[in-house]
């Protein structure tokens, strides 16, 4: 067995609300310490976690988006949407924040690693996986 | 097989801890290795031995107790989210100066990276939830 492992974080609720997505940001910080192969797939409620310029500063709550545009510096290779789950929602993919990740070693850049995807790729992405997390 | 279990929702609140409860005994019982069971969100209330249910049900937190007795378990609770909910074990008391612990025997409290590591160890990480 090898013990780099595909892993796709699969996230499906709004980002307050609910203790959901902030507890499973928590798990892909922690996790990067293991250097496995990181995704991360959003569905359902869950695309408003990357939908930019939420404000919280009338509900008592800490804005952890900011954390998600260092998620390329955690070992995070991809975020995938859900497009079915944008339009559902009226929303497109110019509604979503731009996270930037960079390979220290080999110095390759990608200006953004969110990428959104038809329904054929989430079932392929999902089954090319070995571990989903599914919050 | 090696399974890994992570449960996500509070006892009697959601039927993710029942099911994951007797996911567990069954693959237990046809001898399969379940390497780890680890309690998230608000799972990590499964591990308070303050529980007390009605005479006529079931006993959820003594259920996993026995359980783990019986097949030496590993019952994880996460640390950040059992400090968020009031789950506490000796270590956290005097970490966090607390008055009182109220931890179920064979239970631990640790980090996510018990979690990280299950997922990586076994075969299937198998997760129980909304």
């Amino acid at each position: 067995m090898s013990d780099i492992k595909k892993f796709m974080y699969l996230n499906r609720r709004a980002p307050y609300g609910t203790i959901y997505a902030w507890e499973s940001l928590e798990v892909v910080l922690i996790g990067a310490a293991f250097d496995q192969e990181v995704s991360l797939m959003f569905m359902d409620d869950g695309v408003f976690q990357l939908v930019k310029g939420s404000d919280t500063s009338e509900s008592d709550m800490k804005n952890f988006m900011p954390t998600y545009r260092t998620l390329g510096d955690y070992g995070v290779r991809h975020l995938y949407v859900d497009k079915a789950s944008l339009e559902a929602r009226g929303l497109t993919a110019d509604d979503l924040i731009e996270v930037a990740w960079e390979d220290f070693e080999t110095e390759e850049e990608v200006d953004n690693i969110v990428e959104a995807v038809d329904a054929d790729q989430v079932v392929q992405l999902m089954a090319e996986s070995e571990v989903v997390f599914s919050f | 097989m090696k399974l890994a279990v992570q449960v996500n929702e509070g006892p009697y609140q959601h039927q993710a801890t029942d099911s994951a409860y007797h996911f567990t005994k069954a693959a237990l019982e046809k001898g399969h290795e379940v390497f780890r069971v680890f309690f998230y969100h608000d799972g990590v209330l499964n591990g308070t031995r303050l529980t007390t249910p009605p005479q006529d049900d079931r006993n959820i937190v003594n259920r996993w107790v026995e359980l783990a007795e019986k097949y030496d378990l590993d019952l994880v609770l996460c640390v950040a989210a059992a400090q968020r909910r009031g789950l506490v074990d000796d270590g956290e008391a005097e970490r966090n100066k607390k008055d009182a612990t109220n931890i179920a025997p064979k239970f631990r409290i640790s980090g996510l990276g018990q979690l990280i590591e299950a997922a990586i160890q076994a075969d299937r990480l198998v997760v129980f939830g909304d």
